[in-house]
């Protein structure tokens, strides 16, 4: 089954088993979503329930808002994270803030999905990763699937939380095959996880840096170094104390991450790293991140861009 | 079928359907800018074909085009001074090719090659050049109206008699943007001409999903200024209207929304399979109201075109474009460290820092290979 398959797997489930549940956004109902997630969902819940929406980031990710605080569970796609900068100001002013500043009268079940990452020739504004910035903003949880069995359970978990959580799919990731055991319900979103052991060295990283940062690892293991892969998976609240484990045993970290270098997760991560796990370390934490450009167009421009397996391997090397 | 008698009531026309002028509303254009207009649209539509099948065979990534469309964008630029903007939406190279944006540029910024004016960092298409008053293409839905708004604004602060053209869709008007630029420019009677291509659809989106109104045209009212809707498969129609908006802008008499009745005859982009979900019936509907053959049928009647003329143009074009891409498909890519240009119009350290490290990174796995 593919990353794609999944979250239809888990769209449909989450439709049929609770009314509340409705998905709304643009081309997700009679063309199945920009990104073919939710094709056929229309045909079998109906337009009340699989929603055409008029083309305004705003206004779904808002109404969505509304809709939560109406006894609703919505499911918000919107196409790409460059757009729904359009809907920024309902999420940090509003669907983060209303649970709090209320004293905590009103609960906001809401989930929002979208596209994030580059590496499919579309430029600079469709390709940015920016859930590092809504890992910034307190009130909201944010998820980055890197697996078919996340794409999935992670969905279901959004919907059984009471607070509104951001779902961040790697375009890269939606063709990729996987497992998926049919009967797992809603996943972990409270850690992180260990992908692949090793001694020599930690690499955390999420979303669609997992597979380069797989790679990378068996590059390195015919290489003689055994590096541990952690996928992050959740980035806020974010569980440093797997990394910390890891980091207790291997001594040398480098951070895999899609965004630009300046204030990126990777960041965040190095510094929670640093203050607490300090002793451990045998060298400087390492990062791995996209050249600090908006994201060219031009094939070789855009891989020279974003973090490749090759530069991960040399920078492992190079500790 | 309520918003087809709408249109019906109130839609400026020119040529009929069958090519016939109305003489009371004819701009009465010479022979030569007729015969400029229509070459145009030719090319337009033979380069969306040619490119809709350079993506198939892989040589270009992505395409957008303007194929039904034709009329509306360029009897809109056609209209236009040379010292007005064009704010494009995506779809608008022919408005810039009428203001002097080649084939060449534009081929060059499809391949995003060492001649491209966007340095290879904007996808096909998404063209701009200062030179020629043609913004940059912004791809958000919409987030182009403000900038066409504050461009009209300086010119009114400057006193210059300019003016600004924007371009957007049917679906953009669903989006704040389109809302809070036409109150903006409402307010500040800005010299600003909204075009709103209402081409019926975005990507699946039928335009009934955008407005319960009966027409988009309706919404200027609200922002307490004057509202058109032209069939915009009549390229001397938009072009009268477009004039007239252009006029009235610049003598101080604000902002004008004009409403292009047009259809997207082709899939959104060469990323869409519009039998998703819409009919061909609707489709081959459309194909009998093609701007292309209503102009063409119009210049007939004029005794200014004939099938021969239409054999040789076409086969002119044909030889343009296809040397034209022999000569661009030749250019090389532009250097990788060239990412770093332009971010700012000074590189600060961090990005020197960056560029120098690319750079070593490239000259270290050249010789990876090479060993080989
Ligand atoms: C803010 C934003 N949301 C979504 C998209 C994805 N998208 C690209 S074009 C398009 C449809 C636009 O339709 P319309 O405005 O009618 O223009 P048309 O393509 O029909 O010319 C959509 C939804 C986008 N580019 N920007
Ligand atoms: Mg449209």
């Amino acid at each position: 089954m593919t990353y794609r398959e999944a979250i239809r797997a888990g769209l449909r489930e989450a439709l049929r088993s609770d009314p509340r549940v409705f998905l709304m956004g643009e081309d997700v109902g009679r063309y199945g979503g920009a990104y073919a997630c939710s094709r056929g969902l229309l045909e079998e819940f109906g337009p009340e329930r699989v929603r055409d929406t008029p083309l305004s980031e705003s206004t779904f990710v808002g109404a969505g808002i509304g809709a939560a605080l109406g006894g609703m569970r919505p499911i918000v796609e919107v196409m790409t994270v460059n757009f729904s900068l359009l809907a920024l100001d309902q999420v940090v002013n509003n669907a983060a803030t209303l649970r709090h500043m209320s004293g905590g009268q009103f609960s906001i079940p809401l989930a929002v999905r979208m596209a994030t990452g580059g590496g499919r020739q579309l430029a600079a504004q469709h390709s940015h990763s920016l859930e590092g910035w809504y890992a910034h903003i307190p009130g909201i949880k944010v998820l980055t699937p890197a697996t078919v069995a996340d794409a999935k359970g992670m969905l279901l978990a959004a919907l059984q939380d009471p607070d509104p959580v951001f779902i961040f799919e790697h375009a890269m990731l939606y063709p990729m095959e996987g497992e998926l055991d049919e009967d797992a319900g809603a996943a972990d979103i409270s850690q992180a996880r260990v992908r692949r052991q090793g001694n020599d060295v930690t690499l955390i990283t999420f979303g669609g840096s997992l597979p380069k940062t797989l790679e990378a690892a068996e590059q390195l293991a015919s290489l003689e170094i055994e590096a541990e892969v952690v996928d992050a998976r959740v980035l806020r609240p974010l569980d440093i104390s797997t990394f910390l484990t890891s980091v207790a045993k291997t001594h040398r970290v480098v951070i895999v991450d899609e965004a630009w270098r300046t204030g990126s997760f990777a960041a965040e991560i190095s510094a929670q790293i640093m203050e607490q796990g300090f002793d451990h370390l045998d060298a400087p934490v390492a990062r791995i991140c996209a050249a600090e450009v908006p994201m060219p167009y031009a094939k070789h421009l855009e891989e020279a861009a974003l973090p490749q397996v090759g530069i991960i391997v040399k920078t492992v090397q190079g500790l | 079928m309520k918003a087809a008698v709408a249109v019906e009531d109130k839609i400026v026309r020119v040529l009929g359907e069958g090519g016939e002028v109305d003489a009371s509303k004819d701009p009465r254009l010479s022979d030569r800018d007729l015969l400029t207009l229509y070459r145009a649209m030719l090319l337009n539509r033979m380069v969306d074909e040619r490119m809709f099948r350079l993506q198939r065979q892989g040589r270009i990534a992505f395409y957008i085009g303007a194929t039904g469309e034709e009329a509306a964008i360029i009897g809109a630029a056609f209209a236009m001074g040379e010292k007005d903007w064009v704010v494009p939406c995506y779809r608008e190279f022919g408005a810039a090719y009428v203001r002097g944006f080649t084939l060449r540029d534009f081929f060059c910024q499809i391949f995003g090659n060492a001649q491209d004016l966007t340095k290879g960092r904007q996808m096909p298409v998404h063209i701009a050049s200062s030179r020629l008053h043609v913004l940059s293409v912004s791809s958000p839905v919409g987030t182009q109206i403000p900038h066409a708004v504050g461009l009209a604004i300086a010119a009114k602060i400057r006193k210059a008699k300019e003016a600004a053209l924007v371009f957007f869709g049917d679906g953009a008007t669903s989006e704040g943007d389109f809302h809070v630029s036409m109150n903006f420019a409402g307010v500040f009677r800005a010299p600003c001409v909204f075009l709103c291509r209402n081409n019926q659809w975005a990507i699946s989106v039928p335009r009934e999903r955008q407005t319960a109104a009966p027409s988009i045209e309706i919404k200027a009212k609200a922002y307490g200024f004057e509202g058109v809707l032209v069939d915009g498969n009549d390229v001397l129609a938009i072009y009268a209207t477009t004039k007239k908006a252009f006029e009235k802008a610049r003598s101080g008499g604000g902002p004008t929304l004009i409403e292009a009745f047009t259809y997207r005859l082709g899939p959104h982009s060469t990323s869409d399979d519009p039998h998703a979900y819409r009919g061909e019936d609707e489709v081959e509907l459309w194909k009998k109201k093609d701007p292309l053959i209503r102009f063409r049928e119009y210049l007939e009647k004029r005794k200014l075109w004939h099938q021969d003329r239409e054999t040789k143009l076409m086969q002119d074009l044909n030889e343009e474009i296809l040397s034209t891409l022999k000569e661009v498909e030749q250019i090389p890519p532009p250097p990788p460290e060239s990412i770093f240009e332009d971010v700012y119009a000074v590189m600060p350290w961090h990005l020197r820092e960056q560029r120098d490290q690319l750079l070593r990174w490239l000259e270290e796995r050249k010789k990876i290979t090479e060993s080989y």
